[in-house]
C-alpha cells in the first residue's frame, strides 16, 4: 500500500469506527492473563526521531489493561499481533519486540492474530486498523517494547512482592524471574497471577540498544515456519464452522455489469448443489453474481460451471488499446503538477540542452495473483456479523461492512486468520471481496439458507476479478548540458487513481493529485536544476483498480532508474559513479548504492557467458516507505533474445534491523515478485473482458528462473522502516538497465518482450 | 463411497469418483494442509504422494488414487524424507506466507526419496511445477541441499 502512513492519525475514519470486542476478549482470557493496552505515545511515535531505540529517559507510558501480551499460568507468552501476517514476517517482528524488552525465552512465545478494533489496534501511522505501506514494524516499535516492558516490570513487581525484596535486586533472562542473593527464582507462569494484580507502571524504561537480545540478532526462527510446514497453519480456505457453505461464483464477463437472466435448472439438478443464489453487487464496490453454494467446493464450482445466465451488455467495454490510446492523447497536455523546481520546459528548449532524450513508457495493468485467492467466510447473527479472513485494513472492512448490513460496526466482528500471500489485494479500499461474501450471505438468507457462508474465489475468478495495479503511461523528456550534468526533466504519468473514490480519498488526495500515482518520482532524489512530474488521471476508465506490492513505485522507479541510467550513458559517464555525483546530498540513497556496487564488484568486468551468450550488468537505487534498496542485476542474454537473470545484489537500509533474517527474505521475495511482473505479467483487456485467467495466462516466475541472491544490510541505528515493499521497485530498471548494458537495447514496455533483444 | 488409504490410515469417504482427490481430502476427509491454488495443475500448491510419487490433486479424481497410499503433509513426518525437509525448512525459514508450501515439501521429499544428493538442476527441474508468489526460491534450493546433507549423516 502506497502512502497510507502518512495519514495522521485521528482521522475522520478512525473517529468513525468503534468496536468493544476487545472487552468481550478480556472475558475470555480470564483471570491469569496479563495483558497491556499502551495507548500511542503521539500521532507520530511510528516516525520517531533517529535514535529512539536507546533507553534513554524513562518513556511516558498510558497503560491500560489488556491488549498485546498475555501471560499464562503454563509459561506461555502469547502476543496479539495487530498486524496481518501474509508472509512478510510481522508475527516474528512484533513478537520479537515484545519478548526483547520482556526479557521471554524465544521458545515460549507465541502469535495470535487480534480481532478488529480501531481503540486498542489502530495503526499508528494509519489512524484505522490496517497493515499497508510498509508500517506494521516501524509503527509498533516503540508502542510493542513498551508493552513487553511494561509486562515484565509487573512480573518483577510481583516478584519482590513474594520475596519481600528490592525490585531493583531482581534480575529476568529467558523468562525466568531471579532474586540472585536469596537464591530464589520463578518462571514467568509462576508470577502471572499476581503479576496481573500488580498496577499498571506509569513509566517504563526500554532498553538501550546495547543491550538488545533479540532484536538484531541474526538467525531468530520465524513464529510462523511449524504450522506452516506441517499443514497446520489456517488460512481462510482452511477455516471451517459447523453447517458452513462454500459459494462459489459467477461474475459478469465485463466489470459492473448486469444479470438479465440466470437458469439455474441445470445446476440445481446437480448432486451438492444446495441453492444457486444472485445477488447486487455495489457500484465501485463489488461486481454483481450468482453464487451457487454446496457444502463441497467441488460441487459448488461444478454447480457454478452448469449455470445459463444472460448477462445484460452495460459493462466497461474498452480494451486496453483503446485504454493506452486514450493515454497517449492525456500525455499530449499538461496535466496538474505534482512537483516542480526550476522551468524544465523552458530548460529544455533552450540552448544549454546540448543532449535531450525523449521517451515513452507502457506499464500493463497487474494482477496481484497471491497463491490464496479471494476468499472470505461470513455468519450473520441477529444484527451481528462475524467475518473470518485474512484481514489487511481490520476496521475499515469492519466499517463498510457494518454500512452495508446497517448495523453498528461494534456488532462486526473479524477473526484474523494467516492470508495465503496478498501483496496488497487484501487491504482493498472497498472492501471488495469482503462485501461480496456479506451479500452473498444476506441473499441467502432471504432465501431462507442460514448456514455460514465462504466465499471461494477459483483462481480464474481471482485473476478476472479486478482491483489491478493500474496500467500506467508514463512520457518523459529529460537533457543534459554541454557538460553532461542533467539540466532539465519533465515528466508526465497517465494512469487510473487508486484512491479516488475510496475511504482514503479526502486524506491522500491533495489538489487533485493521488499521491500513490506520483510517489516515486515526485520525489526524484537526483540533484537536477529543472524538474517538472505531472500527473494526469482519467476519469473514465472503470478497470478497478488498487495498490499493488509498493504501489506508485511500481512504475515511477522504472522511470527514473532507466532514464538516469540513460542520461550516464549519453554524458559518457558510468551509470554507477553518475548516479552516485547526483545523489551528493542524499546519504541513505548513496550508502546503499555504494555497498551495492561494492558487494558486486561493479568495477570489475563482468565474467563472459559461453559463447554467442551476452552478459551485462545493471543498477538502480530507489527509497520507498522510508527504506532504500540498490540492486545490481546480472543478465545473460541468447541469440535469440531469451535471457536468464543470474544474480541480483541488493543492499538496503531499513533503519534498525530488527529481523535481519526476515529482511533478507523480503529482499528476496521482492526481487523474485518484482521480476515475475517485468518478464511475464500482463493483464490485458479486449472489449473490456479480461483475457488472462489462470497461471498458464498470466504466468507467476518459477524456481528456475529465480537468479541467486545477495542481500547486504546497512548497519544502523536509525528509526525502523518497512521491507515488505521497498525490495521490488529497483528490481526492474535495474534488469532493464543490465539489459542495455548487454544488448544497447533499451525496453519501454512492461513486461520484457525478448524478442526486442535478438542479435 | 471410495476407499482410500491416507497418511497410514483406511478411510472410508462419501465422495463421487470423478471428485478431484484434493477436494476429497480438504472439504471430506478434513484434511486442510494440502492446497488449492489453481485447479489445472499448474502451481503444485495440491501435491501429495500417490504410491510415492509426487502427483497434483486437483486434477487427479479420487477413483484414480482409490486403494492407494495416500500420503499429505499432515503424515510427511512419518518418513524420515519427508522429516528432514521440515527440518530443513525450519532451519533456514524458507516460509513467507506458506499457502504453497505443503505442495513445496512434497514435491522436495519425493525428489530427495528418488535422488539423495540433487544438483540445482535436479532441484530446478523437479521443482518447476511448484509455485510460489512470495518467491522463496532461494531458500527452497537451500533447503532441499540442507535436508540432503541431514540424510547424508
Amino acid at each position: 500500500m502506497g502512502i497510507i502512513q502518512r495519514i495522521p492519525s485521528g482521522t475522520a475514519l478512525s473517529a468513525r469506527i468503534e468496536n468493544v470486542s476487545r472487552r468481550n476478549f478480556l472475558k475470555q482470557v480470564g483471570g491469569l492473563a496479563l495483558g497491556l493496552y499502551l495507548a500511542p505515545v503521539g500521532a507520530d511515535s511510528g516516525t520517531a526521531a533517529p535514535g529512539s531505540a536507546g533507553g534513554g529517559p524513562a518513556a511516558a507510558v498510558d497503560l491500560e489493561p489488556d491488549a498485546f501480551v498475555r501471560i499464562g499460568a503454563d509459561d506461555r507468552v502469547t502476543v496479539i499481533a495487530k498486524h496481518l501476517e501474509m508472509g512478510q514476517g510481522t508475527y516474528t517482528g512484533l513478537a520479537t519486540l515484545i519478548a526483547e524488552e520482556l526479557d521471554a525465552d524465544w521458545a515460549q512465545v507465541t502469535v495470535e492474530g487480534a480481532p478488529a478494533d480501531t481503540v486498542r489496534y489502530k495503526n499508528l501511522l494509519m489512524g484505522i486498523q490496517g497493515t499497508g505501506g510498509s508500517t506494521a514494524i516501524a509503527e509498533s516499535f516503540e508502542q510493542m517494547r513498551k508493552a513487553g516492558a511494561a509486562a515484565r516490570a509487573m512480573l518483577v513487581a510481583a516478584a519482590a512482592q513474594r520475596w519481600n525484596v528490592p525490585a531493583s535486586e531482581i534480575t529476568v533472562e529467558r523468562g525466568v524471574v531471579e532474586h540472585r542473593a536469596s537464591k530464589r527464582k520463578a518462571r514467568f507462569g509462576e508470577l502471572a497471577a499476581a503479576a496481573a494484580a500488580q498496577p499498571v507502571p506509569k513509566e517504563v524504561r526500554l532498553k538501550s540498544p546495547q543491550a538488545f537480545k533479540l532484536i538484531g540478532r541474526q538467525r531468530l526462527p520465524r513464529k510462523d515456519s511449524p504450522a506452516k510446514t506441517d499443514g497446520s497453519a489456517i488460512y481462510t480456505q482452511d477455516f471451517k464452522l459447523p453447517e458452513m457453505l462454500v459459494a462459489v461464483v459467477a461474475h459478469p464477463p465485463r466489470f459492473w455489469g448486469g444479470i438479465k437472466r440466470v437458469d439455474a435448472s441445470a445446476a440445481k439438478a446437480l448432486p451438492g448443489v444446495v441453492a444457486v443464489i444472485p445477488y447486487a453487487g455495489k457500484p465501485g464496490a463489488f461486481q454483481n453474481g450468482v453464487a451457487v453454494l454446496s457444502h463441497n467446493t467441488w460441487h459448488a464450482w461444478k454447480g457454478r460451471d452448469a449455470l445459463k445466465i444472460e448477462w445484460d451488455d452495460s459493462g466497461f467495454k474498452l480494451g486496453s488499446e483503446e485504454i493506452f490510446a486514450r493515454y497517449r492523447e492525456l500525455a499530449a497536455k499538461p496535466g496538474l503538477i505534482a512537483r516542480r523546481d526550476g522551468d524544465a520546459q523552458s530548460a529544455l528548449a533552450s540552448d544549454t540542452a546540448a543532449k535531450v532524450i525523449e521517451a515513452e513508457y507502457e506499464f500493463p495493468f497487474l494482477a496481484h495473483s497471491s497463491m490464496e485467492p479471494m476468499n472470505c467466510l461470513v455468519r450473520l447473527g441477529d444484527g451481528t456479523c462475524e467475518i473470518w479472513n485474512g484481514e489487511q485494513l481490520q476496521t475499515a472492512d469492519q466499517a463498510a461492512v457494518a454500512a452495508l448490513l446497517g448495523i453498528p460496526a461494534e456488532k462486526v466482528t473479524i477473526h484474523q486468520l494467516y492470508a495465503g500471500g496478498s501483496f496488497g489485494r487484501r487491504a482493498n479500499p472497498q472492501a471488495d471481496y469482503v462485501l461480496e461474501a456479506v451479500a452473498i450471505a444476506q441473499a441467502a438468507r432471504a432465501h431462507g439458507i442460514e448456514a455460514p457462508i465462504k466465499l471461494v474465489w477459483t483462481r480464474e475468478d481471482d485473476t478476472r476479478g479486478g482491483w489491478y495495479r493500474p496500467a500506467y503511461l508514463h512520457r518523459v523528456r529529460a537533457a543534459l548540458d554541454v557538460h553532461g550534468a542533467p539540466l532539465a526533466w519533465h515528466q508526465r504519468i497517465v494512469g487510473q487513481s487508486i484512491l479516488k473514490g475510496s475511504p482514503f480519498e479526502k486524506v491522500l488526495i491533495r489538489n487533485g493529485i493521488d499521491e500513490t500515482s506520483v510517489e516515486g518520482a515526485a520525489d526524484l532524489p537526483y540533484d537536477i536544476p529543472n524538474l517538472q512530474v505531472e500527473l494526469a488521471t482519467p476519469e473514465d476508465i472503470a478497470v478497478p483498480v488498487q495498490w499493488w506490492r509498493s504501489v506508485g513505485h511500481t512504475h515511477t522507479a522504472y522511470v527514473t532508474e532507466t532514464l538516469i541510467d540513460e542520461l550516464a550513458i549519453a554524458a559518457g559517464k558510468d551509470p554507477y559513479a553518475f548516479r552516485r555525483t547526483l545523489l551528493a546530498r542524499q546519504p541513505r540513497h548513496r550508502g546503499v548504492l555504494e555497498l551495492a556496487a561494492a558487494k558486486a564488484d561493479w568495477h570489475r568486468p563482468l565474467a563472459p557467458g559461453a559463447a554467442g551468450a551476452r552478459r551485462g550488468r545493471g543498477i538502480a537505487v530507489h527509497k520507498s516507505f522510508n527504506s532504500y534498496v540498490a540492486q545490481v542485476a546480472e543478465v545473460t542474454i541468447a541469440r535469440d533474445g531469451q535471457f536468464k537473470v543470474d544474480r541480483v545484489v541488493c543492499a538496503v537500509d531499513c533503519g534498525l534491523a530488527i529481523n535481519p533474517d526476515v529482511v533478507r527474505a523480503q529482499m528476496e521475495g521482492g526481487i523474485g515478485y518484482g521480476l515475475a511482473a517485468a518478464l511475464h505479467s500482463a493483464i490485458t483487456l479486449k472489449d473490456g473482458v479480461v483475457e488472462q485467467a489462470n497461471f498458464n495466462t498470466y504466468p507467476p516466475l518459477r524456481i528456475d528462473e529465480m537468479p541467486a541472491v545477495e542481500v547486504h544490510i546497512v548497519s544502523s541505528a536509525e528509526h525502523p522502516t518497512g521491507v515488505g515493499e521497498p525490495g521490488v521497485p529497483p528490481l526492474a530498471p535495474a534488469v532493464a538497465n543490465a539489459l542495455y548494458a548487454a544488448t544497447g537495447k533499451r525496453l519501454r514496455k512492461l513486461p520484457f518482450d525478448p524478442s526486442e533483444l535478438k542479435v | 463411497m471410495v476407499k482410500l488409504e491416507i497418511n497410514g490410515k483406511p478411510l472410508q469417504l462419501d465422495a463421487p469418483p470423478d471428485m478431484p482427490l484434493l477436494w476429497v481430502l480438504r472439504d471430506v476427509a478434513g484434511l486442510t494442509g494440502t492446497k488449492y491454488g489453481c485447479g489445472m495443475a499448474l502451481c503444485g500448491a495440491c501435491t501429495v504422494h500417490l504410491e510415492g510419487k509426487a502427483i497434483r490433486s486437483c486434477v487427479t479424481p479420487v477413483a484414480a488414487a482409490a486403494g492407494k497410499k495416500i500420503v499429505t503433509i499432515e503424515g510427511i513426518d512419518a518418513e524420515r524424507v519427508g522429516r528432514a525437509v521440515q527440518q530443513a525448512w525450519r532451519e533456514l525459514d524458507v516460509v513467507q506466507c506458506g499457502y504453497c508450501q505443503s505442495g513445496q515439501i512434497m514435491s522436495a521429499t519425493a525428489l530427495l526419496a528418488a535422488n539423495r544428493q540433487p544438483s540445482d538442476a535436479d532441484i530446478d527441474a523437479a521443482m518447476n511445477g511448484n509455485v510460489c508468489r512470495c518467491a522463496t526460491y532461494v531458500r527452497i534450493r537451500a533447503a532441499i541441499h540442507r535436508a540432503a546433507e541431514l540424510l547424508a549423516v
